[in-house]
């Protein structure tokens, strides 16, 4: 923060010219004009809008987020499908043209025997070409589990070769790494959401009636808030989800393990709630509104919350990878959420033998996915909250 | 400030007593206990359990008694030094423990060093010379790191030391010293596998720390008493030494807080990816096979070490600033 050098307002045009000089002082009074009748939201999007950063990074985020409404249409072919002799088959690069005019393809994989292992090595030969064809009918599935629907981004253009393109090769098992990609995507985003909103609700829930009723319950609130924090987080969390029986289904381990991680996440906002609370509680308006004959309730979800909101996303949205990555950690050893569930930290159990490593390094990408979904949601955090605080110009 | 320091030690086993209920609880919490299960699984590799020795272990840890006399058999089996017995490895949980633990604080403590070494100057370069080309690479380089899992990173390390160089670099030791007695050589060996993990575990928090260290001198460097060093002549290097960087640094120290218990457990998943004799892959071991009371000792130690992080921490905020000191007293 440049707190030192105030910057005087420069004026836009020589002053020779008299006539230039009134236009500017008109563009000036309607710029004001237009800043002073924005709403706190408008400013906030104007002031968002300049870190060109954090809008890529947003829209990256969108990109994430159709993949979570419909990884049917970003998938090649079913992501349980399993076929042994398939296992181990190595990116497919796409070629966009193909001698010279624009026509994708990716090169056919051909499969050798080791003559000492005798394992399948699979290699791509350029010279056998399976050309794609994008928005068009592939497989069938359910479109938000409801609508039958069959348009894929890409395809073989040739069905026959439907099986015959793994963009992102192919695992242990012969399953396809790129569908994976997609259905791991919509569960680790997901996961990551709903802990976050789980910690937002208590948050705001606990950390408000803390605030706001004082004496006794903020002091049990208050110590509560330090015992959770002065866990060691990963352990407890191991011993919590090792706890969770082995035989729950993959969506009730999916929700106990959003709660888990909520548990703890809600005390970093619950603490800074509190404090709102306890300053905005002294204020004029809220005198205001209680004099008014206002509820309790209604004083602190109409009047008091709304001071704060922007902060509250910029928080929760850089909550939401620490969850990401935390799902991804337990996940990745065997703790969190099991096959046949599919995230980022369940794709990458395959990459833990470093052997394994070696012949198929593509088996790392979904490590790559959660590298750009945590930095594009720290981007956007970032952006967010210098956005909102009102003293960062 | 010894009544500050006497008045947090006096907090620790409070801490203590609440947290080993919560770890009991946790432990317990798996359906079946640890004895029936690995009866069962003895039983189906075709080998049986002494019932002798099931006895003894059953009257040991009162596992035919409801739990909250479980609870007090074994909080007075910890506070007489007794850690039990592991079933795994049919050893004291206190022996297997200790000779990891070491290992554990040695990691943690020189991440942690290996953290300030870096990001401090780093830092006040990236602050001194902003908007150069070498701050904005650190910039980068920080977003990228505070983004990375620490395990990934080590997973892709271990790939390509192994895939271009054929090396494996897991484990503390060499093969022949994994079981040797400590010796000069082990010490040494020790010292040539563990830098690895050291840098791995400590990345992500050299680059938080780097951000901190960057914004905080950046605060400082406009301000008036800048001007007025100039003005006498000091020299730049003098100037930003003497001054804005011992204020940057003090809020840094906060941060120590946090910090330090998060390289304790922080660790725990490089360490299983790894395989580093730390404390952490015997816990998830001991979690994976219901070795409860293997898992209840390091999961108390865990928080153990997550408390003093924390106490340190506070009392050298205390030291540092007078301010925060008298606050703390007060209140």
């Amino acid at each position: 923060m440049n707190t030192g050098n105030p910057t005087p307002a420069t004026p836009s045009t020589p002053l020779s010219e008299p006539a230039a000089l009134d236009d500017a002082l008109l563009i000036t009074s309607q710029e004001e004009e237009r800043v002073s009748v924005a709403s706190n939201w408008t400013l906030v999007w104007w002031r968002f809008r300049k870190n060109k950063l954090a809008v890529f990074s947003a829209v990256l985020l969108i990109f994430l987020f159709t993949i979570v409404l419909a990884p049917d249409f970003f998938s090649t072919m079913d992501p349980e499908t399993t076929d042994a002799k398939l296992a181990f088959i190595p990116i497919q690069r796409i070629h966009w043209f193909d001698e010279g005019k624009l026509r994708p393809w990716v090169p056919a994989v051909i499969g050798k025997r080791d003559p000492v292992t005798l394992r399948m090595v699979w290699t791509t030969d350029d010279t056998q070409k399976v050309y794609l064809r994008f928005f068009s009918a592939g497989y069938t599935y359910q479109l938000f589990g409801r609508f039958e629907a069959n348009l894929h981004l890409v395809t073989a253009l040739n069905p026959e070769d439907a099986n015959r393109i793994h963009l992102l090769g192919t695992d242990r098992l012969g399953r396809d790494q790129w569908s994976r990609l997609a259905y791991a995507t919509r569960i680790s985003m997901t996961i990551g959401m709903i802990s976050v909103i789980l910690s937002v609700v208590l948050g705001l829930l606990l950390g408000g009636v803390s605030g706001y009723l004082g004496g006794l319950t903020d002091m049990f609130i208050q110590r509560l808030i330090e015992l959770l924090q002065s866990l060691p987080t990963i352990p407890i969390w191991l011993a919590l989800t090792a706890a969770l029986p082995r035989t729950w289904s993959p969506e009730r381990v999916f929700f106990a393990i959003s709660i888990i991680l909520a548990l703890r996440g809600w005390t970093t906002l619950g603490r800074e709630v509190r404090g709102r609370f306890l300053s905005l509680r002294e204020e004029d308006f809220v005198l205001a509104a209680e004099l008014a004959g206002a509820s309790r309730w209604r004083i602190i979800l109409h009047h008091m919350i709304p001071t704060f909101t922007s902060h509250i996303i910029a928080t929760s949205t850089l909550a939401i990878p620490v969850m990401i990555v935390t799902e991804t950690s337990l996940s990745f050893l065997g703790l969190g959420l099991r096959p046949p569930a599919i995230s980022w930290g369940v794709m990458l159990q395959e990459a833990q033998n470093i052997q394994t490593l070696a012949l198929a390094p593509w088996l790392m990408i979904p490590g790559l996915a959660v590298i750009i979904a945590v930095l594009a949601f720290n981007l956007v955090g970032d952006g967010l909250r210098d956005a909102a605080d009102p003293y960062s110009h | 400030m010894l009544r500050y320091i006497l008045q947090r030690l006096l907090l620790i086993p409070v801490l203590l007593f609440i947290f080993s209920i919560l770890v009991f609880a946790l432990v317990q919490a798996p359906p079946g206990d640890f004895l029936t299960s690995y009866i069962a699984s003895l039983a189906s590799s075709g080998s049986s359990l002494d019932q002798e020795l099931i006895d003894m272990l059953k009257a040991q840890y009162g596992l035919d008694k409801p739990v909250h006399i479980q609870y007090l058999r074994w909080m007075g089996n910890l506070l007489s030094g007794n850690l039990g017995l592991s079933l795994e490895y049919q050893r004291p949980n206190a022996e297997l423990i200790a000779e990891r633990l070491g290992l554990t604080v040695l990691l943690a403590l020189l991440s942690f060093v290996f953290t300030w070494v870096i990001a401090v100057p780093i830092g006040i370069y990236s602050a001194t010379h902003r908007n150069s080309l070498l701050d904005y690479i650190v910039t980068v380089v920080n977003y990228i790191g505070v983004a990375t899992p620490n395990f990934m990173l080590a997973l892709v390390l271990m790939w390509w030391a192994f895939s271009y160089f054929g090396l494996s670099v897991t484990g503390l030791f060499s093969r022949e010293f994994e079981q040797a007695p400590w010796s000069l050589a082990k010490v040494a060996d020790l010292l040539k596998h563990i830098w690895l993990p050291m840098i791995i575990i400590g990345v992500a928090g050299t680059a938080r720390l780097t951000r901190i260290m960057r914004a905080n001198l950046l605060d400082e460097l406009n301000k008036p008493y800048m001007v007025a060093g100039r003005a006498r002549g000091l020299s730049e290097w003098q100037l930003v030494m003497k001054y804005p960087v011992r204020l940057a640094i003090n809020p840094l120290a906060s941060t120590i807080g946090w910090y330090l218990p998060e390289l304790f457990s922080g660790s725990l998943i490089v360490a299983t990816v790894m395989n580093l004799q730390n404390i952490g892959p015997l816990l998830l071991r001991a979690l994976i096979s219901q070795d409860m009371y293997l898992a209840g000792s390091i999961l108390l130690i865990y928080c153990f070490l997550a408390i003093l992080g924390t106490l340190i921490s506070d009392i050298l905020i205390a030291w540092l600033d007078p301010r925060i000191r008298m606050e703390k007293v007060g209140a």
